[in-house]
């Protein structure tokens, strides 16, 4: 497989899945799947179990289930896959396609400029806004000191 | 004697069609969208996905207007729903602790490494109602964001050794409750489970009681944390971890007095709860109900409703709960007719005493 010299695949499989839908499927306007696409497993919307912690820390117990909607694409030679959560299958199959052409060297400089970077930067942006909201609310103690 | 009976059917169709019409209301007021009740209901929303055991605002904002905001009918929706979708896997257990927060206060300690952040909260509203409506102040962002590890605060009397750790121990393959059927008795992570699809009013109220001391265990919030956890995944194809999306978590940690018992000194002890986005109510209800319902595990008076696990894991939940309550709705005329014919014969006897009954009976039924 070709690497990148950028990032893990897990690493840019995690932001495909992390990225807004609508985001996404702009940033993807800009490249034709290859002509060998095929959609060797077409969206499926199903489920996983979260696992949770007893006291965060302590052994596993199931907390509740999650929509995931699951993906596989083969595209200029290689393999795609998408694990996105909810049930938006526009959102899965963009995120495979881009993922099978990630692989692909000649592709993978073009699909990294510009739609793993740029997605990275808005969620970045987003998660350092609602941050820095949210510090907004942090309370400010002072102490009076009485007597002596 | 068995009697078939048949019928009702138009009665029915002409109900579901009133159903439909109650359900949408005046049609001159335009109909609820999905995405308005998404982000102006999120609390309901998220007790619907909570107690329906299913993470997914969407579907719960359809249940929602579906059971025209009868929260325990969308809960119900839902969870018919998802027995309709394929079981792709287990998650990877969610890092609480790496949670991107949005408001994380304490009850124990003033200064906490990171701070009291409030967030959005009822806590401080005057509970006025607001005819006026205000629109929106937009918030102004601080400098700096929050730091991006907030310790956990039960850490800090952890690193003193006054507070119980809880370790993963073996990490054993937890029971699952929507594969295998409750048995007693269960232990603390199926107990878990079943808190967590429990009905918020009962677990409240359970809670309630112990504080008020039916099962005294002297609670303190220790740390309430609400925030975005990234949700993980392993699948087979790919051999390696991966990030499918991130939800809203709040998670309450308890602190309770334990006195020492079982081999282990005196320390305080923990209960937890954890509930799917801004559910603090719930979560802290249902940290209370754990605590007391490990009353075996640390040898302590067992003698309080909220202590026996029989009685609280079996009544927790409130698809089942307003399933049986409701059944009672449906035509039980045989095995009402069975008790009335019964009935016909013991008044015909009464009136009419046999002579042993003469003889035996003592009480009368008063005359006006």
């Amino acid at each position: 497989m070709d690497t990148s010299p950028y990032l893990a695949r897990a690493d840019w499989m995690s932001l495909l899945a992390q990225a807004d839908p609508a985001e996404l499927s702009q940033a993807m306007d800009a490249f034709a799947p290859p002509a060998d696409t095929a959609w060797l497993r077409p969206a499926q919307t199903g489920l996983y179990m979260l696992r949770g912690r007893v006291g965060g820390t302590g052994p596993q117990f199931n907390f509740g289930e999650i929509t995931v909607t699951r993906c596989s694409v083969q595209a200029g030679g290689h393999i795609g896959h998408a694990w996105v959560r909810g049930s938006n299958t526009r959102h899965a199959e963009l995120a495979a396609l881009a993922d099978a052409m990630l692989q692909a060297a000649h592709t993978h400089g073009e699909l990294h400029l510009h739609v793993i970077e740029p997605l990275r930067r808005a969620l970045d942006r987003r998660r350092d806004e609602a941050s820095r909201k949210a510090a907004a609310s942090k309370v400010e103690f002072f102490t009076v000191v009485r007597g002596e | 004697m068995y009697v078939a009976v048949k019928g009702g059917e138009q009665a029915i169709a002409r109900s579901l069609e009133l159903l439909a019409q109650a359900q949408r209301g005046d049609t001159a007021v335009p109909e609820l969208e999905l995405a308005q009740i998404r982000e102006q209901l999120r609390l309901g929303v998220a007790r619907v996905m909570q107690e329906g055991s299913l993470y997914d605002e969407n579907l719960s904002a359809l249940a929602i207007r579906q059971a025209a905001g009868d929260m325990l009918e969308a809960i119900f929706l839902l969870r018919a729903y998802r027995t309709t979708l394929p079981r792709f896997g287990y998650t990877l257990p969610l890092n609480t602790a790496a949670m991107r927060v949005r408001r994380r206060v304490s009850g124990t300690f003033k200064d906490i490494p990171g701070g009291q952040v409030l967030g959005p909260t009822y806590d401080y509203t005057q509970r006025l109602l607001d005819f006026e409506h205000a629109p929106v102040a937009s918030v102004t962002p601080a400098d700096a964001p929050l730091p991006p590890d907030m310790p956990r605060v039960l850490d800090l009397l952890d690193a003193e050794a006054l507070i119980e750790r809880i370790e993963p121990g073996s990490d054993p393959e937890p029971v699952d409750l929507t594969r295998e059927p409750l048995t007693f008795p269960a232990d603390r992570a199926t107990r878990l489970q079943n808190l967590s699809r429990g009905d918020e009013g009962f677990l409240l109220s359970m809670a309630y009681s112990t504080q008020r001391g039916y099962a005294e265990s002297h609670p303190f919030a220790g740390e309430i944390r609400m925030g975005e956890v990234d949700v993980r995944v392993c699948p087979e194809e790919l051999g390696f971890a991966i990030e499918i999306g991130s939800i809203v978590l709040t998670e309450c940690q308890m602190i309770n007095q334990f006195h020492g018992g079982n081999g282990v000194p005196p320390q305080f002890t923990r209960g937890y709860g954890l509930s799917m986005g801004e559910g603090e109510r719930k979560a802290m209800s249902m940290a209370l109900v754990d605590r007391a319902l490990r009353c075996d595990e640390l040898a302590e008076p067992d003698d309080a409703p909220a202590q026996d696990q029989e009685f609280v894991l079996s009544h927790s939940d409130n698809v089942e709960a307003s399933g049986f309550v409701q059944h009672l709705k449906l035509p039980h005329y045989v095995d009402f007719q069975a008790e009335l014919s019964l009935l016909r014969t013991l008044a015909a006897q009464h009136a009419t005493p046999s002579p042993v009954q003469q003889g035996r009976e003592s009480f009368e039924v008063p005359t006006a």
